[in-house]
């Protein structure tokens, strides 16, 4: 009975040993070659830092601004819900005084007072949804996008109580009823994760440009931040442009021209 | 030990049986949000948290505040208190039960909850949470156990507990500070955006833990043969009584900055909960129901003839204990949230299986106390003879 338990002892032991020694053989094992190597599509676009200007002066009204979130919500399975308090949004309208209300003041011209304003993810330069993710199912990319694992998410909702700009939704319940027609090249989500707007990386990555931007006629321009000779360099060398909260140091990555 | 919690009177059993029934009908309802998610609750996206994180912030003071028994009986060696140390170190254990169970409901996919060790994010204030949380839960149950069985045996309980005694001192307050963290650092959130958070829930904890120390050595002495002490308990309730004051100040103090600075991004939030805001105010009579019970609290508690009064001392007591927690565990989190970034107010209010399966979680930690005070109490009679 005694040397019974003390050999399975011993073997338990050596078991829990030899796992906890196992990643690390791995690590010294593995060459060069071993790596997997993460393989890159033939047009894909890439940048430092990619960012986007909208350029408000070419919105006129809602219905200017209508097709990009329509688009959005198509491709990516954005579902539709009733209820206000299960509303999932990638790319929404808000009015001056909410997109800025630290910028709001009584005497707004009109124009802007009553202008929708189109707000998504900022993709900071800080974001404090990153920094407070348990388990890092929200990450910033090497290009300046912050994305989600939707299969790491834990659902603890860190990540919206951070946002300063309410970027982010919950899937309160199963979104995939309430998806008008399901996009099989995207994936859907499922109950209990967080998500928000990717930039379109998997548009990107086959070489293609964010949809909101494409449908935009020339109302956004997406570029790379870092590359001084760009598009939306150009364009933000020439205007004056504003972002929201600049104060909280987020750096956010979107810029609006009033 | 554990033997002890296996017999018991009729009323001992029949009072399991209710939290046992409780328990039920919360579980029955979590089944329900598993399967359908947290849409059944009152959360939004706006207001992203809700009555679970709540009672999870209110019940971390809570556990943090064995520390006010531990620490004079170890620190100071204040005798009177090594009778109920592991009162308050019970209190502790079941606290922080109910804590990581009410984490735990909050998760929209709990099956992951191990991707947090999965894929370790010291960055994140969460995983220093799980750590502190899970720590102080082994270390109160390692130390009252151990205490406990060496005065059963009449021993002195064993040289390597010592340390662990002193560490859980730092430890009480470490979780209630990292839990104010959660919250503190998070840029867009006036409410929370204080340096005073941690302070105050500290002294919010102290208050309300206490507090609810005193009412359960009050049941503990009406229905056992075990009696605390008066001493414990004025003691005790002195604790009480400067903690609530110092809430109370911290609160001030907070009121002051945010109204005399007039930044609307902290000002509304205040404003939202005391008078409302653009027509919104459900919480309105919750929040002058709680200063009103913490200032007549603390008329009580420092006037010395109310406070040695042990009838009125209940009274107290319990205006403390709802009043911290209205604070807490109703205004705290969703006073926070609305008005949300964008300055929209969308109001937050609790669905009524939210509210079971909260009441299911508290009934767990009730059960967990009444188990752990049913061995602790019965050993302690043992020990005087009694039985």
């Amino acid at each position: 009975m005694e040397s019974g338990r003390r050999s399975f002892l011993k073997i338990a032991g050596l078991s829990a040993l030899g796992l906890g020694v196992r990643p690390v053989i791995e690590v010294l094992a593995s060459g060069e070659a071993a790596k997997p190597t993460v393989m890159k599509g033939e047009n894909i676009l890439t940048a430092k830092r990619w960012a986007l200007v909208v350029d408000t002066r070419k919105i006129e009204s809602e219905e200017d601004l209508e097709p990009m979130i329509e688009i959005c919500d198509k491709i990516h399975n954005v579902p539709k819900f009733e209820n206000k308090r299960h509303e999932i949004k990638w790319i929404w309208m808000e009015e001056f005084k909410h997109a800025f209300p630290t910028q709001e003041h009584e005497f707004l011209d009109e124009r802007v007072e009553h202008l929708p304003f189109l707000t998504l993810c900022n993709h900071c330069e800080k974001p404090a949804c990153v920094r407070v993710c348990p388990t890092k199912a929200t990450f910033k990319r090497q290009d300046g996008i912050v994305l989600m694992d939707f299969h790491r998410c834990i659902g603890c909702r860190f990540c919206m109580a951070a946002c300063p700009y309410g970027s982010r939704s919950f899937n309160f319940r199963d979104p995939r009823p309430f998806i008008k027609e399901i996009n099989s090249k995207f994936p859907t989500r499922m109950k209990g994760v967080v998500e928000k707007c990717n930039f379109c990386a998997e548009r990107l990555a086959v070489g293609k440009i964010p949809a909101c931007v494409e449908v935009s006629n020339g109302a956004l321009i997406f570029g790379d931040l870092d590359d001084s000779e760009s598009e939306i360099r150009e364009t933000l060398r020439t205007n004056y442009t504003i972002r929201r909260k600049p104060a909280l140091g987020a750096g956010p990555s979107i810029f609006y021209i009033v | 030990m554990l033997e002890k919690a296996l017999t018991g009177s009729k009323r001992y059993y029949g009072w399991i049986a209710a939290l046992l029934a409780v328990i039920g009908v919360g579980f029955a309802c979590y089944l329900w949000q598993l399967s359908f998610g947290l849409g059944i609750t009152g959360m939004s996206r706006d207001v992203s948290w809700g009555f679970y994180i709540a009672q999870f912030t209110f019940l971390v003071g809570v556990a943090a505040s064995a520390v006010m028994v531990v620490l004079p009986y170890y620190l100071h060696n204040y005798k009177a208190f090594g009778r109920i140390t592991i009162l308050g170190e019970f209190l502790a254990v079941a606290s922080v039960t109910m804590c990581i169970l009410f984490i735990f409901v909050d998760l929209g996919q709990p099956m992951r909850v191990f991707n947090v060790l999965l894929h370790p994010t010291p960055n994140s204030v969460l995983f220093w949470d799980m750590i502190v949380l899970n720590v102080y839960l082994l270390l109160n149950i390692v130390i009252a156990w151990k205490v406990l069985e060496a005065e059963r045996n009449n021993v002195a309980p064993p040289g390597w507990l010592k340390p662990f005694i002193y560490i859980s001192i730092p430890w009480a307050v470490s979780i209630h500070t990292v839990t104010a963290y959660l919250y503190c650092g998070l840029p867009g959130r006036g409410f929370w955006l204080t340096a005073i958070l941690a302070p105050r829930f500290l002294s919010s904890a102290f208050a309300a833990g206490p507090a609810l120390l005193i009412l359960l050595c009050m049941i503990v002495r009406k229905f056992t043969r075990f009696d605390p002490g008066k001493e414990q308990i004025q003691s005790i309730a002195k604790i009480v009584a400067y903690a609530i004051c110092v809430n109370v100040f911290f609160f001030l103090c907070e009121v002051f900055v945010v109204f005399y600075s007039r930044i609307p991004e902290h000002m509304d939030h205040l404003t939202y909960l005391f008078v409302g805001l653009h027509g919104h105010g459900v919480l309105v009579p919750w929040m002058w129901a709680s200063m009103i019970l913490m200032v007549v609290s603390i008329i009580l508690l420092v006037n010395p003839v109310t406070r040695k009064n042990e009838t009125v001392l209940i009274v107290a007591c319990i205006a403390v204990f709802v009043g911290t927690w209205i604070d807490k565990g109703l205004g705290m989190i969703s006073g926070g949230f609305v008005p949300n970034p964008l300055h929209h107010v969308n109001e937050y209010v609790p669905t009524v299986p939210e509210v079971l399966i909260a009441l299911g979680i508290w009934a767990i930690g009730f059960l967990v106390l009444t188990v752990l005070y049913k061995i602790g109490v019965t050993i302690k009679e043992e020990i005087a003879g009694l039985t």
